[in-house]
């Protein structure tokens, strides 16, 4: 905490400003917090690539070719479509060749051959299956697919012909929200209930720690299993999601309340903070003003680096088969078409998804790891 | 010291209460009992149970009562005669109507093998890789055990076990599936037995071990840098200790402490994240039975595996406190 960076900006009056306004002496605590992000190589990769995946998530249903649960006539266990450039005069003109299918005259296992007198251009911002945008009005339109007589399947094709693709993108609406609906549910119950086991202490922290400590000794993923496998397999997609979400929160809320209440007891009987109360500062003053934005930063921290194990939940919990249920669809769903590993040997393409789990807990790792640099700029 | 630990364990009783109170409530919560999907499903294959059957079943496994009557009932069996009960036959039919504690003790060992062989691989592996990546910081290995650890976080232990049973199958055709050869399988144990465990062992050590490797080569070399840093370091290097001297008598020892402190956690996370693995493995482990026991309420079963786990935690805790005050003299309890 002592660096030269501190004592200089005690005094900002006495330097020259010979550097301009954008020197490090003069940089306000959110300049500086972002200038120590920046510095962390793989959280500037992290941050970008994260943004990519939820602004895919977010419009799915626009960047999917296909709707997740139409099925490709003909067309079951299908390799990904090569894609093809230059048609005519344009040689950039991407287009694919439309798939005659046979069967291998032993295994009687499929073999799609490329018919290469029929070339279909792929078109972007085309027209094709109908969906709905919140429920609130129909649209139609597509980033891109090519025209009737082939189709484009950049994953491939599952067991009952549906596009991998579609079912990859539109999946990550469940996957990489339910880390985000869960950190949040964490973080009101965290707080609210850490910040009271802090603030009061005595007896009433004394029996919320001891609650936590309980939670946290039932293992994690039984207790998972037991909750999740609660949850009425009839119920349809939105409220099973809506309980997993709770479900993954239970065990989430725990560690950000020990958090808060650490920070809370560390910092409640600080010089500045009883300064501050002696000067007359209310409690909701001296909250505000010294505790919040003196945790805040690890609480964010925290937050990002719990986003992961929420998503790795999930995924565990639907590839069991007890998590998100057909029709609905997330990454962990379409990974249970991976359980029967002999057919990888054959359908590789069907572990995609699974790189797409990888990618994003790198990246939420990368950026969690950025921002615990930065949470604390002054510190050299 | 003495007064420390008895306050503890006397705090400690109470929570294993509250806990064995917890398991049996959260393995109710599913809605329906075992009986009544069991009923359910002989009814599908198109048998007739008749009422004096479901009431010889109900008595049998006292389901009749009041939850509270049953809870009693199952703990004081406990404490009495050491009966936990005995399993509805979820898990296939040669576990039907057998004691828990049998099936918990034929399970233990390969649990045990797994998770005790995983923990020494990862601590061989990650301690002198966490230490040298602190002591040679930004170097070449640095990047590397960087690059690995944030690999082996993020990718999902099932999905791990997937991607190593494909590629074996895919080069060798072999299909690495549960701890034993089939003609070992039930064989009696000898030398020709433990060198076919190894040969199938390796697979759910290589997933478990690199998940758990990956995070502790980042705490490792975390707090050795913290340390490495102090005062106290500078010190003894500008009295002339020599570098080796100086990384191990102190700074490694303190850099050991978060180590020794999660020390108590092991079994259980190990259980807890082998059971997917163990399904894909097709092992003969604690994990895919509590799984299956969850999912058809086989509630003594389940029951007396998350108590045992969760009371195998508190209990790690509380060990781990005790050694952690012996081992680093700075930190008291009072």
């Amino acid at each position: 905490m002592e660096g030269p960076e501190k004592t200089t900006a005690l005094a900002p009056e006495l330097l020259s400003r010979e550097n301009g306004d954008d020197s490090v002496e003069y940089m306000s605590r959110g300049k500086l917090i972002w200038r120590r992000f920046w510095r962390h190589r793989l959280a500037r990769l992290g941050l970008p690539v994260l943004f990519a995946l939820y602004m895919m998530a977010i419009f799915s249903d626009f960047v999917a070719p296909y709707r997740p649960d139409s099925r490709l006539k003909g067309f079951k266990d299908a390799p990904p479509s090569v894609i093809h450039f230059g048609v005519g005069e344009n040689r950039f003109q991407p287009y694919v060749y439309a798939r005659k299918r046979s069967f291998h005259p032993k295994t009687f296992r499929e073999i799609y051959t490329e018919e290469e007198d029929k070339k279909y251009p792929i078109h972007f911002f085309v027209r094709g299956e109908t969906y709905e945008i919140l429920g609130l009005f129909k649209l139609d339109l597509h980033l891109f697919g090519v025209d009737e007589g082939a189709n484009i399947t950049l994953f491939g094709t599952d067991s009952v012909s549906r596009d991998l693709f579609s079912r990859t993108v539109i999946g990550a609406l469940v996957s990489l929200f339910v880390g985000l609906g869960g950190v949040a549910i964490s973080f009101i119950f965290g707080c609210l209930i850490g910040g009271i086991s802090g603030y009061l202490g005595g007896i009433v922290d004394e029996v919320i720690q001891r609650i936590i400590d309980l939670l946290i000794a039932i293992p994690t993923l039984p207790l998972w299993m037991v909750l999740s496998a609660a949850i009425p397999r009839q119920w349809p997609v939105a409220h099973t999601y809506f309980a997993i979400t709770i479900v993954l929160s239970i065990v989430g809320w725990t560690g950000l309340a020990r958090v808060v209440r650490g920070k809370l007891l560390s910092l409640r009987d600080l010089d500045f903070v009883v300064a501050s109360r002696l000067a007359g500062g209310s409690d909701l003053y001296i909250i505000t003003r010294h505790l919040l934005p003196n945790f805040a930063s690890h609480l964010i921290v925290t937050l990002t680096l719990a986003i992961p194990g929420m998503i790795l939940g999930e995924t565990a919990l639907s590839f069991i088969g007890i998590g998100m249920q057909e029709p609905g669809v997330s990454w962990g769903v379409l990974l249970q078409d991976t359980m029967n590993f002999g057919a990888l040997v054959h359908q590789p393409w069907k572990l995609i998804p699974g790189v797409f789990i990888i990618v994003t807990i790198l990246m939420f790792n990368f950026v969690g790891d950025g921002l615990r640099d930065a949470a604390d700029p002054y510190s050299l | 010291m003495l007064y420390i630990i008895a306050r503890r364990i006397f705090i400690l009783i109470p929570m294993l209460v509250l806990l064995s109170m917890i398991s049996f409530i959260i393995i109710q919560l599913p809605p329906g009992d075992y009986l009544s999907s069991y009923v359910l499903r002989l009814e599908s294959q198109g048998l007739v149970v008749d009422e004096a059957e479901i009431a010889r079943l109900e008595q049998r496994y006292g389901l009749g009562q009041p939850l509270t009557t049953q809870y009693f009932r199952w703990m004081r069996n406990f404490i009495v005669n050491g009966d936990l009960g005995r399993s509805f036959g979820s898990y296939g039919s040669s576990y039907d109507n057998k004691p828990v504690s049998d099936i918990i003790m034929e399970r233990l060992p390969a649990t045990m093998i797994i998770s005790i062989v995983s923990t020494i691989v990862v601590w061989a592996i990650a301690i002198p890789i966490g230490i040298y990546s602190a002591t040679h910081q930004y170097s070449l290995m640095d990047y590397l055990s960087i690059f690995i650890g944030f690999i082996g976080l993020a990718i999902p232990n099932f999905l791990f076990a997937i991607i190593i049973m494909w590629i074996v199958f895919a080069q060798t055709g072999h299909a690495v599936t549960g701890l034993f050869s089939l003609e070992f399988r039930h064989a009696p144990w000898s030398i020709a037995k433990i060198i076919d465990m190894l040969k199938n062992v390796w697979v759910p050590v290589l997933v478990l071990a690199t998940a758990g490797t990956a995070g502790l080569i980042r705490v490792m070399r975390a707090n050795l840098l913290d340390e490495l840093n102090k005062q106290y370091v500078v010190t003894a290097r500008a009295k002339g200790l020599s570098e080796r001297r100086l990384l191990w008598k102190y700074p490694v020892r303190i850099a050991f402490n978060p180590i020794f402190s999660t020390i108590g956690w092991l079994l259980p996370a190990m259980v807890g994240g082998e059971a997917l693995v163990s399904i894909i493995l097709n092992l003969q482990t604690i994990g895919p039975v509590l799984l299956t026991a969850v999912l058809r309420q086989d509630m003594y079963l389940a029951g007396s595996i998350i108590m045992i786990l969760s009371t195998l935690t508190l209990i790690g805790t509380l060990i781990s406190d005790i050694a952690l005050v012996w081992l680093d003299p700075r930190i008291r309890y009072d």
